[in-house]
């Protein structure tokens, strides 16, 4: 198993630099001008086509394209030097990222400020995915086709059809503004190690709006993998040893169920730690996701292809744990 | 509980007569579509020590009836009504905590295809340990993987206490079912129902799978159903034999009668799609035409009539308009059968054996 998770972390690196590779092309060769932005903003808006000039030269965009991505990735080893305006340079030690082209901070660190931000929102918004989903699903596949299945089935239908930033949206605007529940009415992100207490009543709503919109998904696909495996052989040959209906469903049933349940599960946690642009927009959470949309906006390709890869390494390490926890439930999977 | 028996003690009931004895079994499914009778007005009995075989095209409500002695179907999904006592208990309407005491316990079933029916990923000691510690509450985990042992090395196992470890997939076909009959087998059950439990496997295996079965019932002196459609099967097996179409009992007799002198076109057209090896090359194998009824809009009269080949000889068209009682057979007592021919033994004679066993047709003449 050693092996194997070392092979798919080398495959991994692989495709992160592919990945790294066609977002610089993307953004080299895609129709915005970031020296503008930059310009824009050094020079008060009084930016001269030489001013530009010399932001274009000093940013590398007059090099070739293979030239500068070199650069980068050396700086994402090594580290290196890095000139905006035609005074000053910022050292940026490895791993560097590049700097912000517009808050002129180290990509990295900046990174870093927020990853908590991020995490929390996303390990609270996939507990509930999972603790609500998988229960309510098993408890409807037990009673499908009864009048609560269908019930519960169509409602969580039409709640998945609302789009998720309406959903959210509407949750704050009455939870927060209009009802004005104490409870949630200082939404945000407060580092736990200062106030722990804060640092929930700031998530909750957030937890709460994902995980109401996510746990209808999970259940769906809880359900129908439960309902699919409640009519295998082996329930059957379980039940005829006579245990009880809930050793069956639980024991040897749910780790069945919840081989695809995982495979999807890996798929999301990956994406919400990559960042929740919606939640962190309108939440006010300054995580990833937020900073993520602030940076294509602004043209900040330093800080786009920063999120890029971390969004592109989170995925593939948390398909690696997918296929790790996929051998442990089912026997007859080998890694190798 | 037991008035008709004759002895004062309820709990003498299940010494005196047979193990499990049916009467007048029927299940029915809802569907969409209408109510479907997949069992009707089904009896039988099994003693222990003896083995009744069930035969029938799939669909014709072998498997189902079996599941209903087990009380394996769901009650919302299902109307069982009749009586089904095992070992004197009366099991329709039993509440589903007693019934639990006697699934795996005093009844057991084997299923067929045992890889479906083994769990893929629980390994096989600790399924067989599991059907053990749950009727034995006292006994610890290392009794039970003890019991476990035993029973695959009792089934033919080799090195059973290194294989206990092994997952269902790293087992043979016919492993996978011994350990699927030693997991039927390890709470010393009175009844064991054995569905189609050679289906999956190649001949040689499916000879010594049978062989084990009858050793093991001779050792552990239970009563067993066979459900098969294999006639081989049941002549290897059974002491009695019930042949099932659509969902009824169409013959009922001792092996030997069923086999040497059916009196039901079905049980003909079972006999004649048998191919036999030591046959003469002049012998013909005849398929049954046609497919099994559809128990939603079952035929009128009797259930075979659209497939029979000797309608004719039955005046009238009684097949179609009334359905058959099941009555004594000409010659022996015990051999019931659902037909309206008035001259069965005359037919199978002179017309049926002829065709599926020339030489001996020959030999009786």
């Amino acid at each position: 198993m050693f092996a194997y998770v070392v092979k798919r972390l080398l495959s991994g690196v692989v495709v992160l630099f592919l990945i790294s590779m066609s977002v610089f092309l993307l953004f080299w060769y895609g129709p915005s001008e970031p020296a503008q932005t930059i310009c824009d903003n050094d020079t008060s808006n009084r930016c001269t086509p030489a001013r530009l000039e010399v932001f274009r030269e000093n940013l590398g965009f007059n090099n070739a394209w293979y030239e500068e991505y070199g650069k980068f990735m050396k700086g994402v080893v090594a580290g290196r030097e890095i000139q905006f305006g035609s005074t000053t340079k910022f050292d940026c030690p490895a791993p560097c990222l590049g700097y912000s082209y517009r808050t002129k901070a180290p990509v990295f660190e900046e990174m870093k400020d927020r990853m908590p931000a991020t995490f929390s929102v996303a390990l609270g918004g996939a507990f509930l995915y999972l603790s609500l989903g998988i229960p309510i699903g098993v408890a409807a596949a037990r009673r499908r086709g009864t009048v609560a299945d269908k019930a519960l089935v169509s409602s969580f239908l039409v709640i998945s059809s609302i789009p998720y930033y309406l959903f959210a949206l509407l949750t704050w605007l009455f939870l927060t503004i209009s009802w004005e529940i104490p409870l949630f009415s200082d939404t945000g992100y407060f580092p736990i190690t200062d106030n722990p207490a804060k640092w929930f009543s700031g998530m909750l709503l957030a937890w709460l709006a994902l995980g109401a919109f996510g746990c209808t998904s999970y259940t769906r696909y809880s359900r129908g993998s439960m309902v699919e495996v409640l009519n295998e052989d082996y329930i059957r040959t379980a039940k005829a040893k006579g245990l009880a209906a809930n050793t069956v469903v639980y024991k040897h049933g749910l780790r069945a169920a919840l081989v695809p349940v995982i495979t999807i599960f890996g798929i999301d946690f990956g994406t919400l730690l990559a960042g929740t642009i919606f939640t962190e927009t309108i939440f006010d959470i300054d995580g990833i996701g937020l900073w993520s949309l602030q940076a294509v906006a602004q043209r900040d390709l330093p800080v786009v292809s920063a999120t890029a890869l971390f969004g592109a390494a989170v995925l593939i390490i948390s398909n690696i744990v997918v296929d790790v926890i996929y051998s442990i439930l089912d026997p007859r999977v080998r890694l190798s | 509980m037991t008035i008709t028996s004759p002895s004062s003690a309820a709990s003498q009931a299940d010494v005196d007569g047979p193990f499990l004895q049916v009467e007048d079994l029927t299940v029915t499914f809802p569907t969409q579509d209408g109510p479907v009778q997949a069992v009707k007005g089904l009896s039988y009995s099994v003693e222990l020590g003896k083995t009744l075989g069930i035969v029938g095209e799939s669909g014709s409500g072998k498997s189902v009836s079996s599941m209903a002695v087990m009380g394996l179907h769901d009650a919302k999904s299902s109307e069982i009504t009749g009586s089904i006592r095992v070992g004197g208990t009366e099991v329709i309407g039993l509440g589903e905590s007693r019934m639990r005491k006697l699934r795996g316990n005093a009844m057991a079933m084997i299923f067929q295809d045992a890889l479906a029916a083994l769990h893929p990923f629980y390994r096989v000691g600790d399924q067989l340990a599991e059907a053990y510690a749950m009727h034995h509450p006292k006994a610890s985990k290392r009794d039970a993987r003890r019991k476990a042992i035993e029973m695959l090395d009792r089934v033919g196992i080799p090195q059973p206490d290194r294989r206990v470890d092994d997952f269902p997939h790293q087992f043979s076909g016919g492993m996978r079912q011994r350990a699927m009959i030693a997991m039927g087998l390890i709470n010393d059950p009175s009844l064991l129902i054995a569905d189609e439990p050679t289906t999956a496997l190649d001949v040689t295996v499916q000879a010594q799978i049978l062989d084990l079965l009858q050793d093991l019932q001779r050792e552990f002196n239970s009563a067993v159903i066979i459900i098969t459609h294999d006639l081989g099967v049941i002549a290897e097996m059974a002491d009695d034999v019930l042949v099932m179409y659509a969902g009824r009992c169409v013959e009922y007799g001792t092996t030997k009668e069923i086999l040497t002198r059916p009196e039901m076109p079905y049980s003909w057209g079972l006999l004649s799609s048998i191919p036999d090896v030591t046959a003469s090359t002049d012998a013909r194998l005849i398929p049954i035409p046609g497919n099994p009824p559809s128990l939603l809009k079952p035929p009128s009269g009797c259930p075979f009539h659209p497939r029979c080949a000797h309608r004719d000889k039955v005046p009238g068209d009684l097949c179609v308009t009334e359905l058959p009682a099941l009555t004594p057979a000409s010659n022996r007592a015990g051999h019931l059968k659902r037909c309206h021919l008035p001259n069965p033994q005359e037919i199978y004679q002179l017309e049926v054996l002829p065709e599926i066993a020339p030489d001996l047709a020959e030999e009786i003449r």
